[in-house]
C-alpha cells in the first residue's frame, strides 16, 4: 500500500504531506526531512526507485519519486495527481500548493484513500472537485452578508 | 475553466500566507507563528462565540501552522465542531483538520464518531464521501469497532453511488487491515466479489484492491474472484485503445486496474483448465504488446504499458508452471536489461531474481550473466548495482559459481559501504556453497578479509575456521596461505585472528619449510600483536600456548613473552589470567599433558552455515540495507541476542576469573547456529495421527529426489518457491537419527506450520518413528529443524511420508514427499575375502533368496561413480574378489531390533549393451526382493 505521499520544493520544504499510517508527528517530520535528503541527492538519469532505510522509516519501505521540475504503477500515479493539480489549478504552480492546502488534499483525497488507489480517471476527479466547489460557492455567496455585517 | 474557484478562499488565510513567506528568516517565521497561535488560542478562549466561518478560518490557519512543521496542541474540539455544519466547506475543512492532526488514540474519536455515523446516515454523497475518507484516515480500532458492520452494507446496497462504492470498499479495506477480527465475512462477501464485473472501472478497482487483502486470509471465500477476474482482465486486454475511454491512459486501457487485477490472481494457485486457457491468452497478448512499436513517445505511454507487463511476468512467475511463458517472460526481461531507461533495468533485475529460482527459467536466467556483470560494474545508480548483486547471488550455481564469487569480489572493492557487508555475506555462502575445491574456498575468504576486513562479521570468519579443522585435504593450504597472507605490512585483525587460530592448529603442517620454521610463525604473529584489540590478542595468547605443545623448541621464546610485565601484569583481567595461567601451564605440565590438554580441536558438528542463518536475518522483505541498520544489529549480536552467544570472543572478553583454562583457551568458536527449535509443549506428537486425509499427493519429482537419497543422507529434499526441506541424516545399527530442516524462502511468515510423519499401516509395526511438534510460526526467511529419531524394529519395503500444511499470505498450502528412510540405511559393511564370499554366495543359493534384475544403464556407466554408490548404499565394496575385475561385488548387514540380516551383492556390468546384471542374496526374499529395488534404481 502506499504509506506517504510528500511534495517538495527544490529547496527541501514540505508542500504536501499525506501519511496513510499512523506515525507520531516527529517520525513524520523525520522521514520528510531523510526524504528530500536522499532524494535530492541523487542524479537526473538515474531510476525512480529508493529501497528501505533508516531514512524513510525502516527497510520495508521504498521510495518511489518524480523530480518536477516505482513501481511503474506508483510513478505515474504520480505523475496524474500532477496533472490533475494542473487541470484544477490551471497550470499548477507552487504557490497554489501554499496558498491552497485545503484544495490540494480534497484532490489527493479523491486519488487515494487510506493508502489506497481509489480512482485514476482524470476526469472523474475533476469533475467530483467541480461539484465541490459550486457547493462551496454557492455556500459563499450565501455567507457573503452575514460576513458583511460582521465588519 | 480551472475546477479550483481561487477566489473564494479565506481572505485571512491568505493574507497569514503572503506574511509567513515573506519572513526573512527562521525567526521571524516562528515569531510570526508564535503569534499567530496566540490571537486563535485567544479568538478560540474568547466569550463570543464563533460563527461557522471564523471557526473554519482558524482551524484552516492551524492545519497549516502544521503542515510547515510546527506542533499544535489545541484547536482539535473546534475542528470536531465543524464536523456538525451543514456546510460542505466547514464540515470538509473539520475532516480535514481530523484527517491530518488526530491520532487514532484521541480522546475526542468518540464525538468524531458521532458526527460521522450522521454523515453516513445522510444519504448526500458528498458529506458520505467525507464520512469514509476520515474512517480511511483515522483507521483506529475505535473507528473499526464503530463501524465495521456498517460498511458492508453501505458497499453492496443497491442504491449506493458509484463514487460512495469506491470509497466504501477502500474503507473497509483500511479497517479490515487495522482490525481483521472486527470485520465480519458474511453474504456481501460474494456480492462483493460481484463488483469486478461492474460498469464504473472506479468501482472495480477499488473492489479489486478489497478482495485481493481479504482473499490472503480468507482465500475459500474469495475464490471465485478468480474467474471474474480473469474475465475482466481479458476484456481490458483485448479492447481497443478507446473502448474504456477515460480509464484509457496514454493509450493504455486501464493500467492500474490491469496491475490490481494480476495481483489479486497471485493470491491464487493457477486456475482450472478452462480458465487457465484463457489466463494464458491474456498472458501472452500482454508479452506481445511489450513487442509492438509504441503508441507514442510519451514515458507515460512506456511505463503505463510496462506496468502491466512486469505484473504479468511476476503472476507466471507466481504459477511457475507453464514453461513456455516463464521463457519468453525471461527474453523480455534480457531486453529489458540493457534498455536506456533505468527504471527498466532495475525492474528487470528484480524480477529476474525471483526467475532465476524456477526450475523452468534458471537455465535462461543465466545467460544474462555477462549483462548482469556488466551492470554491476558501470551502473551509476546504486539501486541498480545492488539488484545486479542480487540477481547475480540468485543465479549463481556450480557452473558459474568461480566467475560470479571473482566478479563480486573485484565490485568489493569499490562497492557502497551501505552495501558491503551484504555482499560479504553473500560472498561467502557462495564460496562455501560451490567450493569443489576448498582452497579456493580458503582463497575466497582471506581474499573477502583482505578487500573488506571490516565488513567480514563473525560468523564469517568463524566458519572458514571450522570448514578448515573439519576438512582435513584443506588444513596444510590454509595454514600456508594465512601464512603468506600475514607478510603483508598491514593486514586486517579478521586476518591475525584466522591467522593466529589456523596456525596454532596447523602451523606444524608447514613448519618444515625452513621459510615458515616454527619460530618466524611465532615472530610474525606477535608482530601483530600489539596493534590488536583485547579479544584477539587473547586468541593469539591461547595461539601461543598450543606452539609450546606443537614446537617444544620455541617454548623459552613464548614463556619469556608470557612473563614480561605487558602480560603478566596486564591491566585486562582476561589476558592477565590467560598469561599467567598458559605460563603455568607451560611451565609445570608435562609434555603427555600439554599434548593431551592442547590436542587439535575436534571436528565441528556439521550444522547449517550461520552465515546463511545471518543472511537471511539480515534481508528482510527488502534487499538494500542501510549501514545503520547493519550497525545496529551487529550491537545486538553482541550484546547476546535470541541466539546463543557464541562461545569464543565473547566469552574471551568476559572476565570470569573462575572459569577454566581449557574452558576459555580450547573454546572452540562456535558459531551460534540456528537455535534448536523448541516443542512448545515437548510433547511427542503422535505421528501416527489419522490426518491422512488432509495430505497433499506427493510433489512432482519427489520420486527422483527419493532415489537420489538412496546412497547419500544428507542434502535438499524438496524445494519449491516457497520452501525448502532439507536432510542430514546418520544410522548406526537399527538406530537413526535424521534432522529435517524447513527453510522459509520468503519474506513472510508461514503460520500453523505443522510437518506430519505418517507411516502406513503397513509400515508401522516395521519402523518406529519419533519427533517432536515444530514452532507453528516460521518467520520469513528463517529455517526450523525437526530431529527425527528411527528404529527399524524389523525389515520393510514403503517409506514413509513427510506432510507439510501451513499458511502463506492467507493461502493454504500442503506438500507431501517421500522421507528416505529405506531398509539399506541400516547396513553395516562387511569385509570379507574372496574364499569367504563365495561360500557365503553358496550357502544363499535357494531360489527365494536371489533376486536378480537386469536393466538398461541411465547413467553413464563410471567404474568410481559405481563403486562410490555402492559405498554409499551401505554395503562393504569388495576389492579383488569377483574373477572378473570389472564386476563389483558387496557384502553387510542390515541390522533390525529382532533380527540381522546377512546381504551378498553382485553388479555386473555391459558396456558394449548398456546394462546392468544385478543380484542380490539374502537369508530373507523380501529384503533382496528390497534391496534390489533400490539399488537398481541408482545406476
Amino acid at each position: 500500500m502506499i504509506k506517504a505521499i510528500l511534495i517538495f520544493n527544490n529547496h527541501g520544504k514540505p508542500r504536501l504531506s499525506k501519511f496513510y499510517q499512523p506515525n507520531s508527528e516527529d517520525t513524520q517530520q523525520q522521514i520528510i526531512r531523510g526524504t528530500f535528503y536522499l532524494v535530492s541527492k541523487r542524479d537526473e538519469n538515474v531510476c525512480n526507485f529508493l529501497e528501505g532505510r533508516l531514512l524513510i522509516g525502516g527497510s520495508n519501505n521504498k521510495l518511489i519519486y518524480k523530480h518536477y521540475a516505482i513501481e511503474l504503477d506508483i510513478l505515474d500515479l504520480i505523475h496524474v495527481f500532477v496533472e490533475t493539480l494542473d487541470k484544477c489549478f490551471k497550470n499548477v504552480c507552487e504557490l497554489d500548493l501554499i496558498f491552497h492546502v485545503d484544495k490540494v488534499h480534497n484532490i489527493l483525497a479523491e486519488m487515494v484513500m487510506g493508502g489506497m488507489l481509489l480512482e485514476t480517471n482524470m476526469n472523474e476527479i475533476v469533475t467530483q472537485i467541480d461539484t465541490e466547489n459550486k457547493l462551496e460557492k454557492s455556500e459563499a455567496e450565501s455567507l457573503q452578508p452575514r460576513r458583511q455585517r460582521l465588519q | 475553466m480551472p475546477a479550483v474557484s481561487k477566489g473564494d478562499g479565506m481572505r485571512g488565510l491568505a493574507v497569514f500566507i503572503s506574511d509567513i513567506r515573506n519572513c526573512k528568516s527562521k525567526e521571524a517565521e516562528i515569531k510570526r507563528i508564535n503569534k499567530e497561535l496566540a490571537n486563535i488560542r485567544s479568538k478560540f478562549k474568547g466569550d463570543k462565540a464563533l460563527d461557522g466561518y471564523s471557526k473554519k478560518k482558524y482551524v484552516c490557519k492551524l492545519l497549516f501552522i502544521f503542515l510547515l512543521g510546527h506542533d499544535i496542541d489545541f484547536g482539535h474540539m473546534e475542528a470536531v465542531n465543524l464536523l456538525s455544519s451543514n456546510r460542505y466547506t466547514e464540515k470538509q475543512i473539520g475532516y480535514l483538520f481530523i484527517s491530518v492532526l488526530v491520532n487514532s488514540n484521541s480522546e475526542l474519536i468518540r464525538l468524531i464518531n458521532n458526527a460521522i455515523k450522521n454523515d453516513l446516515a445522510s444519504r448526500n454523497p458528498t458529506f458520505m464521501g467525507l464520512a469514509l475518507h476520515c474512517i480511511a484516515s483515522v483507521g483506529s480500532r475505535e473507528m473499526a469497532e464503530a463501524f465495521a458492520g456498517e460498511i458492508p452494507k453501505v458497499l453492496v446496497a443497491g442504491d449506493t453511488m458509484d463514487s460512495v462504492k469506491q470509497s466504501a470498499a477502500l474503507c473497509l479495506l483500511r479497517l479490515y487491515r487495522t482490525s481483521s477480527d472486527l470485520v465480519p465475512m458474511g453474504d456481501w462477501t460474494s456480492r462483493v466479489v460481484h463488483l469486478l464485473n461492474d460498469q464504473h472501472l472506479g468501482v472495480v478497482t477499488a473492489a479489486t484492491s478489497l478482495i485481493t487483502t481479504l482473499a490472503q486470509k480468507n482465500p475459500e471465500e474469495f475464490k471465485t474472484s478468480v474467474s471474474l477476474a480473469v474475465s475482466r482482465l481479458s476484456r481490458i486486454v483485448t479492447s481497443a485503445s478507446t473502448d474504456l475511454q477515460d480509464y484509457t491512459y496514454y493509450f493504455v486501457p486501464a493500467p492500474w486496474l490491469s496491475v490490481k487485477l494480476l495481483r489479486l490472481l497471485q493470491c491464487y494457485p493457477p486456475p482450472d483448465p478452462a480458465v487457465r486457457g484463457r489466463l494464458t491468452e491474456c498472458l501472452e497478448t500482454i508479452l506481445n504488446k511489450a513487442q509492438e512499436p509504441p503508441k507514442s513517445k510519451k514515458v507515460q505511454h512506456s511505463n503505463a504499458k510496462n506496468a502491466v507487463l512486469f505484473e504479468a511476468i511476476s503472476l507466471i512467475i507466481h504459477h511457475d508452471s507453464e514453461p513456455n511463458l516463464l521463457v519468453r517472460a525471461c527474453n523480455q526481461l534480457g531486453q529489458f536489461l540493457q534498455h536506456r531507461e533505468t527504471n527498466l533495468r532495475y525492474l528487470a533485475l528484480e524480477s529476474m531474481c525471483t526467475l532465476a529460482s524456477s526450475e523452468f527459467s534458471h537455465e535462461a536466467v543465466k545467460t544474462h550473466i555477462e549483462t548482469v556483470i556488466n551492470a554491476l560494474k558501470t551502473e551509476r545508480d546504486v539501486s541498480v548495482r545492488q539488484r545486479a548483486v542480487d540477481l547475480l547471488y540468485a543465479m549463481c550455481d556450480r557452473s558459474n559459481a568461480p566467475q560470479i564469487v571473482a566478479e563480486m569480489l573485484s565490485y568489493l572493492e569499490t562497492a557502497d559501504y551501505s552495501i558491503r557487508e551484504e555482499i560479504v555475506l553473500k560472498v561467502a555462502i557462495l564460496a562455501e556453497k560451490y567450493a569443489v575445491d576448498y582452497t579456493w574456498y580458503v582463497d575466497t575468504i582471506l581474499n573477502l578479509i583482505r578487500i573488506a576486513g571490516d565488513y567480514v562479521s563473525e560468523e564469517v570468519w568463524y566458519r572458514v575456521i571450522q570448514i578448515v579443522i573439519n576438512r582435513d585435504d584443506v588444513q596444510g593450504y590454509a595454514a600456508k596461505t594465512v601464512f603468506e597472507a600475514l607478510q603483508a605490512p598491514a593486514c586486517h585483525e579478521n586476518l591475525v585472528k584466522v591467522g593466529g587460530y589456523i596456525l596454532g592448529e596447523f602451523g606444524n603442517l608447514i613448519a618444515g619449510d625452513p621459510r615458515s620454521s616454527p619460530l618466524i610463525q611465532f615472530n610474525l604473529l606477535h608482530s601483530k600483536f600489539h596493534l590488536c584489540s583485547v579479544p584477539t590478542r587473547a586468541l593469539l595468547l591461547s595461539t601461543y600456548i598450543k606452539f609450546v605443545n606443537l614446537f617444544p623448541e620455541v617454548k623459552p621464546t613464548i614463556q619469556d613473552v608470557l612473563r614480561s610485565d605487558s602480560q603478566l601484569r596486564n591491566a585486562d583481567v582476561e589476558l592477565q589470567q590467560r598469561a599467567v595461567e598458559y605460563l603455568r601451564l607451560s611451565t609445570v605440565a608435562s609434555t603427555d599433558i600439554l599434548a593431551t590438554v592442547l590436542e587439535e580441536m575436534p571436528p565441528f558438528p556439521e550444522r547449517e552455515s550461520s552465515i546463511l542463518a545471518k543472511l537471511k536475518k539480515k534481508k528482510g522483505p527488502s534487499t538494500v540495507t542501510d549501514l545503520e541498520d547493519t550497525k545496529r544489529e551487529r550491537s545486538v549480536d553482541v550484546n547476546g541476542g535470541p541466539e546463543p552467544a557464541p562461545a569464543s570472543t565473547s566469552a574471551m572478553s568476559t572476565p570470569s576469573p573462575s572459569a577454566d583454562l581449557l574452558g576459555l583457551g580450547a573454546a572452540p568458536p562456535a558459531p551460534a547456529g540456528p537455535p534448536p527449535s523448541s516443542g512448545s509443549g515437548g510433547l511427542l506428537v503422535d505421528v501416527f495421527s489419522d490426518s491422512a486425509s488432509a495430505v497433499a499427493p506427493l510433489a512432482p519429482g519427489s520420486e527422483d529426489n527419493f532415489a537420489r537419497f538412496v546412497c547419500k543422507n544428507n542434502g535438499v529434499l524438496f524445494e519449491n518457491q516457497l520452501l525448502q526441506i532439507g536432510l542430514k541424516s546418520e544410522f548406526r545399527q537399527n538406530l537413526g537419527r535424521m534432522f529435517i530442516f524447513y527453510g522459509n524462502k520468503t519474506s513472510t511468515q508461514f503460520l500453523n506450520f505443522t510437518p506430519t510423519l505418517i507411516c502406513s499401516d503397513d509400515l508401522q509395526p516395521h519402523l518406529n518413528l519419533q519427533t517432536k511438534p515444530v514452532d507453528p510460526t516460521v518467520e520469513g526467511g528463517a529455517q526450523v529443524q525437526q530431529v527425527v529419531n528411527i528404529e527399524c524394529v524389523s525389515d520393510f519395503t514403503e517409506a514413509p511420508v513427510l506432510s507439510i500444511q501451513f499458511r502463506y499470505g492467507g493461502t493454504f498450502q500442503n506438500v507431501s514427499v517421500q522421507l528416505p528412510i529405506t531398509l539399506n540405511k541400516f547396513f553395516q559393511p562387511t569385509e570379507m575375502a574372496s574364499q569367504d564370499f563365495f561360500q557365503r554366495w553358496k550357502q544363499l543359493s535357494n531360489p527365494q533368496q536371489e533376486v536378480q534384475n537386469i536393466f538398461k544403464a541411465k547413467h553413464p556407466m563410471d567404474t568410481e561413480v559405481t563403486k562410490a554408490k555402492i559405498i554409499g548404499f551401505g554395503s562393504a565394496l569388495l576389492e579383488e574378489v569377483d574373477p572378473n575385475p570389472a564386476n563389483f561385488v558387496g557384502a553387510g548387514i542390515i541390522h533390525t531390533k529382532t533380527t540381522q540380516i546377512g546381504c551378498l551383492l553382485r553388479l555386473e556390468p555391459n558396456l558394449q549393451a548398456q546394462m546392468y546384471r544385478l543380484t542380490l542374496r539374502t537369508s530373507k526374499e523380501a529384503v533382496s526382493q528390497r534391496l534390489c529395488e533400490l539399488l537398481s534404481a541408482q545406476f
